[in-house]
């Protein structure tokens, strides 16, 4: 017989019988457990050095979210407090005024608070909030040493001011020079602003809440810019001459024929 | 009168209602909810929004519920069993969110808005309105206290309706048409009225809030409590919403037999006193003279070393004096611990100094049926004497005037001035300050009124037109004020009795009525009965165990008497003396003369400064009790929220006082104190009324006389820090005829000088026909130094010089 034939034959039989005794004994099964995790690729996770990837709609730490140009978009109406079933957050509303302008708007959340000592992270705050302000976070490393540091306050959770914006308050003047549309698909913003052209206003507000859209130019001159919008200042009404020529006709038919 | 009824169909459901009846009316008794926001059952019907659409069998077009009377064998289907009908609902609605903003998240209405209900139960989730909405500048203060966000308004005309048809203040309108109508205000006249607060409440949407609740609360996050609103004496029923422990605004409660759905502003918006700075929130005493914090054990011990101190010298030292303003609980106990621990009867509830003869005439008034709110909405002919119904007594006026309105009642006020009842007076009997007798004495000798003879040589074709008015009437009612001069109130009783009228009282002050039942003046016990009586003393000696024999002194006596030296604890419980007594003069020498003054009070007020014990009380919405209306009836409150820590009901002091002074009151709680009372009820049998006093003599004295009663609005300590409600508030002024003001060269708004020689306000004139020739009205408590101030100390009718204020001295 060949040295080669008995080789193969020597092989098959260990192989065969040590397959038989990791599958068929009792004792075999057990030591295959550590052989096969021997052969496995490692768990272990470095993680305070290297953090892992959450799922993307991980609930984490809240955000209080800015429109591009660095005004805030929490309004203060205090819905995601009444939203949350841990009581964990605490708002108050205050009241912007021409010189300190935080948010669009009459009101801005002048105290925001959130204790993640009670926070169970059900995101029922986020879907609460009107103006998408408060969204959630990756964010997960949230331990303090005592139970105080646990209480987030607004300068914590306000998320930073984006690039090219400005910090709040903003003047009242210099937000309507500005002539953006914060409420997205919500149009607000009439067709003639400035002497722009008709902006198609979108009807998935939702969707496109985030984002800020510039509509017209603004104005090249120091006078006070107004806002058109306004149909009527105080109980006198004034009549809407839009600049420039392309004015839309249903806007024409809402003026009055004469000045009152 | 027989009612005809008319039977209808509604969503396949047949129904009787009477003739006249709405649709929306009778789908409501069916328990059909046709959605609605300019219907209101208060007002008239109008159709404005149209959400209410219905389809009615026959007709071509569908019908609006809410302007559609029933008929006979009518078939109404709503939107429950007709497409048609809800589709015409939806429709409308999705319209009316057309331009509505959709800013529900910071809006006060959020959370009990029609609008938003109606949008969630009917309303589709998704607009199919691209464009943009509407604006305008908002808000838009149309007082100071009431702001209207024009952009939120649905355009229902219940704010226009009710300033027009219910508060008789039309001064918001529609103004514009189309899609620029709009609710405004007239340039430069803000919504001046004494119950604009009523809009707020009836908006169907966000589009009138108020500047005290705006942004404060929530409708879900705040506690409720029903109560009953002590601040005059129509007693209207209100919610109190508090959060946080603190009231955030109170709202008119329903209740159709006294408030109707109304309240006034003072009502609504006149609760932050409580939380004021100058609250009482601990005892005080005053050592080295500064009144210093101190415990309750401290302070109770002071006020009976006092007592007892006094009372060792001898009787009549210790007096003391109520305001107006006591729940019905404490003024039964106060009037206990008077009589038989203090063991004296010095004792009034009265601020004015009381007519010779009052306390006979209310004690008669005390066993009878009077008037109510009802009688005054049905009475063909209300006869009104010593009363400002809308700054007295706010809900009165509104009752007045809907009575005027709907049947076009003959409303005569008796008086030197009528004030409010000015627009829709029928005839008016225009007296001398002080002459409201003779006239009543007059009607009541022509009506044949028993013992009543008319006064010599007194002949007025008015008196004589009024009787022609009262001539086959039944109803008739007679509302007589608290600062009726005296006789008056026997005078209309003895005139009420003769034409089968109802009388009525009319206090102003909230705890009046109560205080009367309760016996808190001089003479007086609890049920009407009287302290010279030997059987109303038996009857209340069988509770109370023994009692004075003598009738005590009332104010003016105890005032004088103190400033002379011979009393030596002046007990005030609710009341601000300095301010409030009938002459200041007297009041402040007395409460420079008496040893101790035991004031027990909400807050720190011109009376406090010569207290010697302060003790805090709670405020009606931090306790539980009942208060007495005008009409006589008893209204529970209960507790809306916790006061300061360490205060106290007025009854639990006198408790505690009685107890250290070695007497048991006899209760430790509410309702044995409550049964107590019940047992004590009113007296069996009705009193004569009392024979009128002489007639005054006319006097030739100098000056023009003085009538003043405070304005509704004014520097009451109550309206503390109510800051927005407060700059509603009417300016003070003095009114003067217009033969007066051409006699002393003055004009409309010129400043004039009103003194009596040593005290000089200066006030701008108000050239009216209003008031009587030789009189002038200047509002009680609105000046910084009030007009008691020029009250002499015997009381009575104050002489004045007007005289036209020199230039030089104006701002000085």
């Amino acid at each position: 017989m060949p040295q080669a034939v008995v080789s193969i034959i020597t092989l098959v039989v260990v192989v065969g019988a040590l397959w038989l005794f990791l599958t068929r004994t009792v004792i075999g099964r057990g030591f295959s457990v550590p052989l096969r995790t021997v052969l496995r690729r490692s768990e272990t996770a470095e993680y305070p050095e290297k953090p892992r990837p959450v799922a993307p709609r991980f609930h984490g730490r809240h955000q209080l979210n800015r429109y591009p140009d660095g005004l805030e978009k929490c309004i203060g109406c205090e819905l995601c407090a009444w939203a949350c079933p841990a009581d964990a957050i605490y708002v108050e509303g205050g009241d912007n005024t021409e010189l300190q302008r935080w948010s669009p708007g009459e009101r801005f959340g002048e105290d925001y608070q959130i204790s993640y000592e009670r926070c169970i992270f059900c995101g029922l705050c986020i879907e609460a909030c009107p103006t998408r302000a408060l969204t959630m976070t990756h964010e997960y490393e949230l331990s303090e040493r005592t139970r105080a540091d646990l209480v987030y306050t607004k300068d914590m959770l306000l998320a930073p001011v984006p690039p090219g914006g400005k910090d709040t308050p903003h003047l009242d003047r210099e937000v309507r020079t500005r002539g953006l549309n914060y409420y997205g698909g919500l149009a607000v913003t009439p067709p003639t602003l400035h002497g722009g052209d008709y902006q198609q206003a979108s009807n998935a507000p939702s969707a496109r809440a985030g984002e800020v859209l510039p509509t017209g130019t603004p104005p090249d001159t120091d006078l006070e810019p107004e806002d058109p919008a306004v149909v009527g200042a105080e109980n006198v009404l004034r009549s809407r001459h839009a600049p420039g020529g392309s004015e839309h006709p249903r806007t024409r038919r809402e003026q009055p024929e004469e000045e009152r | 009168m027989s009612e005809q009824k008319v039977t209808l169909t509604i969503d396949g459901e047949e129904i009787t209602v009477p003739k006249g009846t709405l649709v929306i009316r009778a789908a409501e008794q069916l328990g059909v909810i046709v959605p609605r926001f300019c219907d209101h059952p208060l007002l008239d019907p109008i159709g404005a929004c149209r959400q209410c659409i219905v389809e009615v069998e026959g007709q071509r077009k569908p019908m609006m519920a809410c302007t559609t009377t029933c008929t006979d064998e009518m078939v109404v289907k709503t939107h429950l069993t007709s497409q048609l009908a809800a589709d015409g609902q939806a429709g409308t609605l999705e319209f009316l969110l057309i331009n509505h903003p959709l800013d529900c998240p910071m809006c006060d209405k959020g959370g009990e808005c029609p609008l938003q209900d109606q949008a969630l139960n009917h309303g589709n989730n998704e607009s199919r309105f691209v464009d943009e909405k509407r604006r305008y500048q908002k808000p838009v203060a149309v007082s100071e206290q009431i702001l209207l966000d024009r952009e939120r308004c649905v355009l229902c005309a219940r704010c226009t309706r009710f300033s027009n048809e219910i508060s008789g203040d039309p001064f918001i309108e529609l103004f514009e048409r189309g899609a620029l109508e709009q609710v405004a205000i007239y340039e430069d006249e803000p919504y001046a009225s004494y119950f604009s607060g009523n809009v707020i409440q009836i908006c169907p949407v966000g589009a009138l809030t108020s500047a005290s609740y705006r942004f404060k609360a929530r409708p879900f996050d705040v506690r409720t409590a029903p109560s009953v609103c002590d601040l005059c004496s129509a007693g209207c029923t209100q919610t109190v919403q508090s959060r946080h422990g603190e009231i955030q605004r109170q709202l008119a409660r329903t209740n159709m037999p006294v408030n109707e759905a109304w309240n006034c502003d003072k009502g609504r918006f006149g609760f932050k006193a409580l939380t004021s700075e100058a609250r009482v929130t601990t005892p005080k005493l005053r050592r080295g003279g500064e009144l210093v914090d101190a415990s309750w054990a401290e302070a109770l011990t002071a006020v009976t070393s006092a007592v007892t101190a006094a009372n060792g010298k001898g009787a009549g030292r210790v007096a003391v004096v109520t305001g107006s303003r006591l729940a019905d609980e404490d003024a039964y106990a106060v009037s206990k611990y008077v009589r038989t621990v203090l063991r004296s009867d010095d004792l009034d509830f009265r601020t004015r100094f009381a007519p010779a003869g009052e306390r006979a005439a209310l004690a008669a008034l005390a066993g009878r049926e009077t008037a109510s709110y009802a009688d005054v909405e049905q009475a063909p002919v209300i006869i009104a004497v010593g009363l400002d119904p809308e700054e007295e007594v706010p809900i009165l006026h509104l009752r007045i005037r809907k009575a005027w309105r709907n049947h076009s009642a003959k409303i005569v006020p008796v008086g030197p001035r009528m004030g409010s009842m000015a627009p829709f007076a029928y005839r008016r009997l225009a007296t001398a300050p002080g002459g409201e007798v003779d006239a009543l004495r007059a009607l009541g000798a022509a009506a044949g009124a028993r013992d009543l003879d008319a006064p010599e040589g007194y002949d007025d074709a008015q008196v004589r037109g009024v009787l022609d008015d009262l001539d086959g009437v039944t109803g008739a009612v007679i509302l007589v004020g608290e600062r009726a001069p005296a006789g008056a109130l026997a005078a209309a009783g003895r005139l009420a009795d003769a034409i089968g009228a109802k009388l009525a009282w009319v206090p102003r002050r909230g705890g009046a009525r109560g205080a009367l039942d309760a016996g808190l003046a001089a003479g007086t016990l609890p049920g009407g009965r009287s302290l010279e009586d030997a059987g109303d003393r038996a009857d209340v000696e069988a509770v109370w165990g023994e009692l004075p024999t003598v009738a005590g002194r009332d104010l003016h006596a105890i005032l004088t008497d103190a400033a002379a030296g011979t009393i030596d604890v002046l007990h005030l419980i609710g009341v601000d003396l300095a301010r409030d007594a009938e002459s200041a003069a007297l009041a402040e020498k007395a409460l420079a003369k008496v040893g101790t003054v035991i004031v027990q009070d909400l807050v720190v007020n011109a009376t406090t400064e010569h207290a010697d014990v302060v003790l805090p009380v709670t405020a009606t919405q931090e306790r539980h009790g009942t208060l007495t209306n005008w009409e006589g009836r008893r209204q529970r409150f209960s507790q809306a929220i916790s006061g300061p820590e360490l205060v106290q009901d007025d009854w639990e002091i006198v408790v505690q006082l009685a107890a250290m002074l070695g007497q048991d009151l006899g209760w430790n709680d509410l309702e044995a104190l409550r049964g107590e009372m019940t047992r004590l009820g009113p007296r069996d049998g009705v009193r004569d009324w009392p024979a009128l006093p002489a007639s005054a003599e006319a006097s030739d004295d100098e000056g023009m006389l003085l009538v003043t009663y405070p304005l509704l609005l004014d520097r009451g300590t109550m309206l503390l820090d109510a800051d927005d409600l407060n700059a509603t508030a009417r300016s003070p002024f003095v009114a003067l005829h217009p033969d007066d003001a051409a006699r002393l060269g003055i004009a409309d708004g010129d400043l004039v000088e009103v003194g009596d020689g040593t005290t000089t306000l200066r006030l701008p004139a108000r050239v009216e026909d209003d008031i009587v020739a030789g009189a002038v009205y200047v509002p009680t408590n609105s000046t910084d130094t009030p007009v008691t101030a020029l009250v002499p100390v015997a009381g009575g009718p104050a002489r004045v010089a007007v005289s036209v204020s020199e230039p030089a001295e104006v701002g000085a």
